[in-house]
């Protein structure tokens, strides 16, 4: 176990991360993904939607790194734009699925007459295949960018759920909690106050592989036709795109599958360092 | 000292229902009566109830059944919104230092909580006022920019301390306040107790398994065994005559700071029974070396043998006294 950590425990989870040599790999990945992606006006040496019939499905070379497609568009500039795209889709959808897992969470393992119902609920939502159930969703309410983000939040709502459950009905029997009771601290108040900031690290964990999840599911759901529209460039509209040219143009969908493992097991890798190096702290304080 | 005790507990019963139909019988028919100014401590084993008795006063779990008539008012019967504004009359300080202070708020916010409370506005009189509640508890003003993790047990019990005066409050429940810290440590934070109940005129019910903790610290004691109240009276003559069997059980298994004084050591054959089928009559006659037939029929009525001591039991005052039963001898 290390040393006690300041309170927020960042300095020593900064520390304890540079220690391990697969999560400062993780990091140097996920940083270069997130700066070509937000960088991808200036960094992609073509525009991605230019097309080029005369230079279609050439093979990478000095001009086009990665080659090009079938409309002879650069694969490189498409694999950094869409990059964008599948972060901002995993991004969204982390923030979807904490507010609504977060918010049942709590509810659930705060208040015991809720925690029978809601917890019904998330077993429910849990025991559809995510991918089914996101389909299922996406379905009903139309493919769109917006609707693939809504409804991956709603398949991962409940791990997020569960998690924050969990924490809560440690934290809440806590003396500090009682201590606030004991002085007519309003509900609301101890909930924000002295739970919620208190499960920083749990949702930080799981909110790190709902991302690797996310990506990978909005790529699955791109490739089977019901994710984004194919015109918008994602890791995976590319894919399905280049499915049909696998034989002779490969390249069109090994780049962004090699952009999509390397993200995915970097947030893995970033998500197991993290949950070893924050598990241990909330142990010791609960 | 006004003539009506400050608060007054009748029939104060809790029973936790598991599942199963199974029944805890925490807290059985309790009756207690505290002084203001006064500070009665409430002794007993590990299961014998005496913490759920605390809690119950303060409303952390709710009572099953019984009043507890607190300055003219049945809190028991309070609504949620009224006990809001009661609860700040009535105060807590709890036995692990470590688990009772927010980790991510800094001493300033976890006092500023308290004092939230009690509507005092914001600024200057609030950094002042936590200040002078940090002194009084003999801590520095400077230490409320620090995190609960910067301190010592002794000192974050403190911190627990100055939280619960915060909120100027009545009465104050201590739960085994001292049992998580060194025995140095102990010392300190007891006369520190002890400086706040002369100074505020503090009253105080002050739980612990330990006796000798009790006698120093409380006017008065009450022994539980198993949910129920066996003896109380004054500190110094429970002490010197201790009547109930347990409770003489209880005084001999403390540590003897008199080296003249031989101790024929009784202890306690077998583990408290489970309270989810309690003995019937009396519960200590599993335990008891003077058990008769009639404590598995009647349970022994509290008896008023004045001066402020009762005592629960069939045996006490059958005229003679025990010999088979007798603890101590001076050598």
């Amino acid at each position: 176990m290390t040393a006690v950590t300041s309170p927020l425990g960042e300095d020593s989870v900064w520390r304890g991360l540079l220690r391990r040599p697969p999560a400062v790999g993780a990091l140097i990945v996920l940083i270069a993904v997130v700066v070509l992606a937000a960088g991808a006006d200036f960094l992609a040496p073509y525009v991605p939607s230019k097309l080029s019939i005369a230079n279609r499905l050439q093979a990478p070379s000095a001009l086009h790194l990665f080659g090009t497609d079938e409309f002879g568009r650069d694969v490189l500039s498409r694999t950094i734009w869409a990059g964008r795209i599948s972060l901002a889709v995993g991004g969204a959808v982390v923030l979807v699925s904490a507010l609504i897992g977060v918010t049942l969470g709590l509810m659930a393992g705060y208040f015991r007459r809720l925690d029978g119902p809601l917890s019904r609920l998330i077993d429910a939502m849990m025991a559809f295949p995510d991918i089914l159930l996101a389909i299922a969703l996406v379905a009903a309410l139309g493919p769109s960018a917006f609707n693939v983000v809504l409804a991956l939040g709603i398949v991962y709502a409940p791990r997020a759920a569960r998690v924050v459950r969990a924490s809560t009905l440690v934290i809440r029997e806590l003396a500090y909690v009682e201590a606030a009771q004991a002085l007519g601290v309003p509900t609301a108040v101890i909930l924000t106050r002295h739970i919620l900031r208190n499960l920083a690290s749990p949702i930080t964990v799981q909110g790190t592989f709902i991302f690797a999840n996310a990506i990978l599911a909005e790529a699955g759901l791109s490739f089977l036709g019901v994710g984004v529209s194919p015109d918008v460039p994602t890791w995976g509209t590319m894919i399905a795109m280049g499915r049909q040219f696998m034989d002779q143009a490969g390249w069109i969908m090994w780049f962004p599958g090699i952009a999509i493992v390397a993200s995915v097991m970097s947030l893995q890798v970033l998500g197991d360092a993290l949950r070893d190096l924050l598990d241990p702290r909330l142990a010791r304080t609960t | 000292m006004s003539d009506a005790p400050l608060l007054r507990i009748e029939g104060l019963t809790k029973h936790f229902h598991l599942p199963g139909g199974r029944v805890v019988h925490a807290v059985e028919d309790v009756n207690l009566a505290i002084d203001r100014g006064h500070i009665v401590g409430l002794v007993g084993e590990s299961g014998s109830g005496k913490t759920t008795v605390g809690r119950t006063l303060l409303r952390l779990t709710e009572p099953t059944a019984g009043r507890m008539i607190f300055d003219g008012t049945d809190v028991f019967a309070l609504s949620a919104r009224d006990m809001r504004v009661w609860r700040r009359r009535l105060q807590i300080i709890f036995q692990d230092p470590y688990s009772s202070l927010d980790p991510r708020l800094t001493i300033a916010a976890i006092i500023d909580e308290a004092l939230d409370t009690r509507g005092l506005p914001k600024g200057r009189a609030r950094r002042d006022r936590i200040a002078e509640l940090l002194e009084l508890v003999g801590l520095a003003a400077d230490h409320a920019t620090r995190y609960p993790h910067q301190f010592s047990g002794g000192q974050r019990q403190r911190i627990g301390i100055a939280r619960a005066l915060a909120v100027e409050p009545d009465f104050i429940v201590a739960d085994e306040p001292v049992s998580a810290l060194d025995v140095s440590v102990q010392a300190q934070v007891l006369n520190l107790l002890e400086d706040l109940r002369r100074r505020l005129n503090l009253t105080m019910l002050f739980i612990s398994h330990d006796l000798s903790v009790v006698e120093y610290a409380c006017d008065e004691i009450v022994v539980m065994y198993l949910g129920r109240i066996m003896e109380k009276g004054p500190s110094r003559a429970l002490r010197a005559d201790p009547l109930h069997p347990y409770t003489k059980a209880l005084l001999a298994s403390a540590p003897q700071p008199d080296p003249t004084r031989v101790r024929t050591h009784v202890p306690l054959a077998g583990d408290i029974p489970s309270p989810i089928s309690p003995p019937s009559g009396c519960v200590f006659r599993t335990r008891c070396p003077i058990a008769i037939a009639a404590c598995a029929t009647r349970i022994p009525p509290t008896r008023d043998l004045g001066g402020g001591r009762s005592v629960a039991c069939l045996r006490v005052g059958e005229g003679a006294d025990h010999p088979p039963f007798e603890m101590e001898a001076h050598a």
